[in-house]
């Protein structure tokens, strides 16, 4: 019997290891720490998605980000969810949600209380709805204030 | 056929984006005549003493408009008497947010007493007229000699959770402004939102 529960044990400790080593972390990010890490990507193209747990249409293309993620994975592709959540709800809702849907793509909160000046940094044409989503290379921009289809994002990465 | 595509997805994101020219400050606020929850029509005309208008186009769906409820209910209970109602208008298509249907806006506003019309935008015109983009929206439009003038298009204040004692309150600066006809600080502000559902 002890033997039994001390097996038990080792087997739920490896679980909740292997577990917490696959779920992704979180990191709480600067608009300013955003930008110099695209800076720094060079010949990188960044796909930076905008999105929020109660943003349906945001939840719906999310798997689309996966998607194109897994099947380019061998070009210099980088895709960033950045969740502009509230923060209160960081830990209640983010954090298990990403668990539950195991993200592979590097999922970032944006930690920026002031919206008028993140929103035009980001760029001066969004209006702040989401989904959005901005595409980067070198100095070559692109903003798409829209949801995208796998088709249409596709397409997009593509033609960037 | 490529080039078909192409050109299709061209005219597609041209479309989306034309749809969604939002007005700016100093543009005439074109009038409009929709259906309130009480089944009864309203325009502006309906409001024959306003100094103005607080148009806010928002929604019973989106978590944003929640959050601002209660603010809008204040804004309308503050301003009405000082000659700005509130009129909130839902943008979202019915076929396309299920929760926003004529019937579901006329439970939330009798079970949130609101005071002002909450009026039903059959095939998104006003939202069309106006560009709005996301709930909510606000547009703060003044009677003048020359006739409705946008003075300032928005979010209502820059603290969408409410947690910050000492945000600005856009709207309330911009309507205390008029009424010293003073020119508005603020004209154009942004804010995170869920995106006015259009037909697709």
């Amino acid at each position: 019997m002890y033997r039994f529960l001390k097996q038990l044990l080792l087997i739920t400790c490896f679980a909740c290891f292997t577990f917490s080593a696959k779920a992704q972390k979180v990191p709480l990010i600067k608009i300013d720490q955003l930008e110099s890490r695209i800076h720094t990507g060079k010949d990188t193209t960044y796909i930076i998605n905008f999105w929020a747990t109660w943003c349906a249409p945001c939840i719906e293309e999310l798997p689309n980000f996966e998607k194109l993620n897994k099947e380019y994975k061998k070009e210099k592709l980088r895709i960033l969810l950045v969740s502009v959540d509230f923060k209160s709800q960081f830990t209640s809702s983010v954090i298990p949600f990403v668990h539950k849907k195991k993200l592979k793509n590097e999922v970032l909160f944006l930690d920026e209380t002031d919206q008028q000046e993140y929103i035009n940094r980001i760029d001066s044409t969004w209006s702040g709805a989401i989904p959005a989503s901005l595409f980067i290379r070198d100095n070559k921009r692109k903003f798409i204030e829209n949801q995208l289809s796998y088709p249409e994002l596709l397409h997009e990465y593509q033609t960037f | 056929m490529k080039l078909l595509l192409t050109l299709l997805f061209a005219v597609a994101s041209f479309a989306c984006i034309a749809q969604v020219k939002t007005l700016t400050p100093g543009q005439a606020a074109p009038d409009f005549k929709l259906e309130n929850v009480d089944n009864k029509e309203v325009s502006f005309k309906s409001f024959s003493d306003a100094k103005g208008y607080i148009v806010v186009f928002t929604c019973n769906t989106c978590p944003y408009a929640k959050a601002y409820e209660q603010r809008i209910i204040e804004l309308n209970d503050k301003y009405a008497s000082a000659g700005f109602p509130v009129i909130a208008i839902n943008p979202n298509d019915p076929e396309v947010s299920g929760g926003d249907s004529f019937d579901k806006m006329k439970d939330r506003a009798k079970s949130k007493h609101y005071k002002f019309p909450y009026l039903f935008d059959q095939g998104q015109v006003a939202t069309n007229a106006y560009g709005a983009r996301n709930t909510p929206h606000v547009f703060v439009v003044e009677k003048t000699n020359t006739g409705n003038i946008v003075q300032y298009t928005g979010a209502i204040d820059n603290d969408p959770e409410d947690s910050n004692p000492n945000k600005i309150k856009y709207v309330e600066e911009v309507i205390n402004a008029l009424n010293k006809n003073e020119k508005p600080s603020y004209t154009v502000t942004k804010a995170i939102g869920c995106t006015v559902k259009r037909k697709s």
